[in-house]
């Protein structure tokens, strides 16, 4: 029973936490890798152009539930999501046309294309705070769990809940259809191999005939759709603050270089991993571990590792020890 | 470089942030059309004509430099190292600033067309390096080679693989792997696959056996022989002066010797020179 227990508030505390999580960094990841292989720089303004599309959608989602228009049990944010990625497309291929543009046309070096998108950042970053404001918002409704944690100990008589909320298995769920159709769509289709032709060797692209500016397009967008929808998806499962968001960039480059810049499978993989060290350094296992050891040497403290403020620092270290002994990543990138 | 400040290298070497590989090398501006004109008179199928041109604002390395080839005819640009042999083809494709002279396709002036709209208009070429798409497979990278074809690619695809059998077994694995002749002819595969009206290869033998570099040529020859003219750089002159009907001999960016294949083979000058007695 004490094993069932500790098994149980492992899943509910640290399992599903990380899983969710995980989802949400792994888009967020596809998203600065896709641009790294394609547009060859890592784009700073990510965390800030997944702020945007949030943004957009919880616009629309609000002015959805003050017409009252609903999808019953599940948020209203999924019906206005697809308005977000229109609004994100929207302002990521303005940015391009803009700014990106022209420093193609110079032939910039990569570095300079880095520096650019810090700027970019900036101003995406401002355009987010001067529209919805600096606060935290709430915008999910709907059907709060789909199991909560006391139907859970009604339905099993275990003395640990277990609580599964609706929008960590709309996150779960929803990162499963979007990885599965991002990989159909890169091995699958001609836009897609297009893409992975000119990520490959930009110059023999040419020669094939494939244009580079209509590459650069739907890569945008692309990104755009992975980075609201990661966006989205972590405003409902924790809330919406644009400086959350921006420190996100943290959690998410450090999943992209963890798996190896570049490939796709690594930034879920890397994802995962900086997910379920994150959650699992910053949760207190006084209570499991209470479970699982003799009464009397039941710890004193919280054997709590790391204070959740500092879960950063989780990230930090992480990418840190990959790019000294791994720098490539788990899976085989392009970083060196 | 050059002083231009948005290509200055200076922390550009992190791979963490910035990645390098396969960035395009050719200048942006080459890569904007300008106007085609027809051409009055008589002139070869693709001919290169007089033309003086360098790497962006650097030197010339052409000087009046003319190459041309027509119809069922194989034509090789032979010369010693940095004779501009490699320029010249990239001049012709429109990979280099030319500064005079033009080039003509199929009656038409296409000195200000850009690489890819060459290939629209029916230049397949092959460069030299880097010339496939390692981290596609055998088969994507035939796909792309068409990319700009909208009818069915299958009835090409399946000559390409009768022409290179080895191609068919390895459709499936990434191009990266192969060995590198048959990545050669993966690359020359790929620019077959447009259905080119005139093929432009750079070296093709470059790094292959002796035993390779025979079936290739015996490849390219079977290539010529459907009627696609073949424009190609050779460094073995004298096994590309046999199978030439047309050869150019380039020294420091200019026409040195120009005649039939047997002819040059026959030239003491060019023997003594070029071809080791």
């Amino acid at each position: 029973m004490d094993l069932l227990n500790a098994l149980v508030a492992l899943t509910n505390y640290v399992m599903i936490p990380a899983v969710a999580y995980g989802s949400q960094l792994a888009l967020g990841a596809l998203g600065v890798t896709m641009i790294y292989a394609v547009l060859r720089f890592s784009n700073f303004a990510h965390g800030d152009t997944m702020a945007f599309g949030t943004m957009v959608t919880i616009l629309v989602t609000w002015w959805m539930q003050s017409m009252g228009i609903n999808l019953g049990p599940l948020p209203t944010a999924l019906l206005a999501l697809p308005f977000g990625i229109l609004g994100c497309m929207a302002l990521l291929l303005f940015t391009d046309r803009v700014v990106y543009r022209f420093y193609r046309e110079q032939k910039a070096k990569p570095v300079i294309f880095v520096m650019v998108s810090l700027g970019v950042m900036f101003m995406m970053n401002g355009l987010v705070r001067f529209i919805i404001g600096p606060g935290d918002q709430r915008f999910s409704d709907g059907e709060r769990f789909i199991v909560s944690a006391r139907d859970f100990k009604a339905m099993t008589g275990l003395r640990e809940g277990l609580a599964f909320k609706t929008s960590q298995g709309i996150t779960i769920i929803t990162a499963v259809v979007v990885v599965a159709a991002l990989f159909w769509f890169l091995n699958r289709t001609r836009t897609g191999k297009s893409m992975r032709a000119y990520s490959d060797n930009e110059d023999l692209a040419l020669l094939s005939g494939i244009n580079p500016e209509r590459v650069v397009m739907y890569t945008w967008m692309i990104v755009a759709g992975l980075a609201t929808i990661a966006g989205v998806l972590y405003g409902l499962d924790k809330s919406f603050k644009p400086f959350t968001y921006f420190q996100l960039l943290l959690p998410i480059f450090a999943a992209a270089i963890v798996g190896g810049l570049g490939n796709p499978i690594g930034a879920i993989a890397g994802g995962f991993v900086i997910a379920f060290s994150e959650v699992s350094i910053t949760y207190a296992w006084k209570k499991i571990l209470r479970y699982l050891m003799p009464e009397n040497l039941e710890p004193d403290g919280l054997v709590q590792l790391l204070s959740t403020d500092y879960k950063f620092a989780v990230s930090f270290v992480i990418l840190l020890i990959v790019l000294l002994f791994k720098p490539t990543g788990l899976f085989k990138g392009k970083s060196v | 470089m050059s002083g231009n400040p948005y290509q200055n290298d200076r922390g550009n070497k992190d791979a963490s942030i910035t990645s390098t590989s396969g960035r395009s090398t050719i200048e942006p501006g080459l890569k904007h059309s300008g106007e085609v004109k027809p051409v009055i008179g008589d002139s070869p199928f693709l001919v290169g004509d007089t033309m003086t041109g360098g790497y962006g604002k650097g030197p010339d390395i052409l000087h009046e430099c003319t190459i041309a080839v027509n119809p069922g005819e194989i034509a090789v640009i032979v010369g010693p190292n940095g004779a501009g042999k490699s320029t010249a083809m990239k001049a012709v494709f429109g990979m280099l600033n030319v500064r005079s002279g033009k080039v003509l396709l199929d009656g038409e002036d296409i000195t200000n067309l850009s690489p890819q709209d060459r290939v629209v208009k029916g230049m397949g070429f092959v460069p030299q390096t880097s010339n496939i798409f390692t981290s596609l497979t055998v088969e994507e990278n035939l796909e792309m080679g068409a990319f700009i074809r909208t009818d069915d690619i299958r009835n090409t695809m399946e000559q390409i693989y009768h022409l290179f059998p080895i191609l068919k077994d390895k459709r499936n694995q990434a191009a990266g792997e192969l060995s590198g002749g048959q990545r050669q002819q993966v690359a020359v595969g790929r620019a077959l696959m447009t259905q080119p009206k005139v093929l432009m290869l750079d070296e093709p033998t470059a790094g292959v056996s002796p035993i390779v570099m025979d079936e290739l040529f015996d490849r390219i020859i079977e290539v010529a022989r459907t009627g696609i003219p073949i424009l190609m750089v050779e460094q073995n002159a004298r096994q590309a002066l046999e199978i030439a009907d047309k050869g150019y001999v380039l020294v420091q960016g200019r026409n040195a010797y120009t005649g039939t294949g047997k002819e040059l083979l026959a030239d003491p000058e060019v023997r003594k020179s070029f071809l080791g007695g």
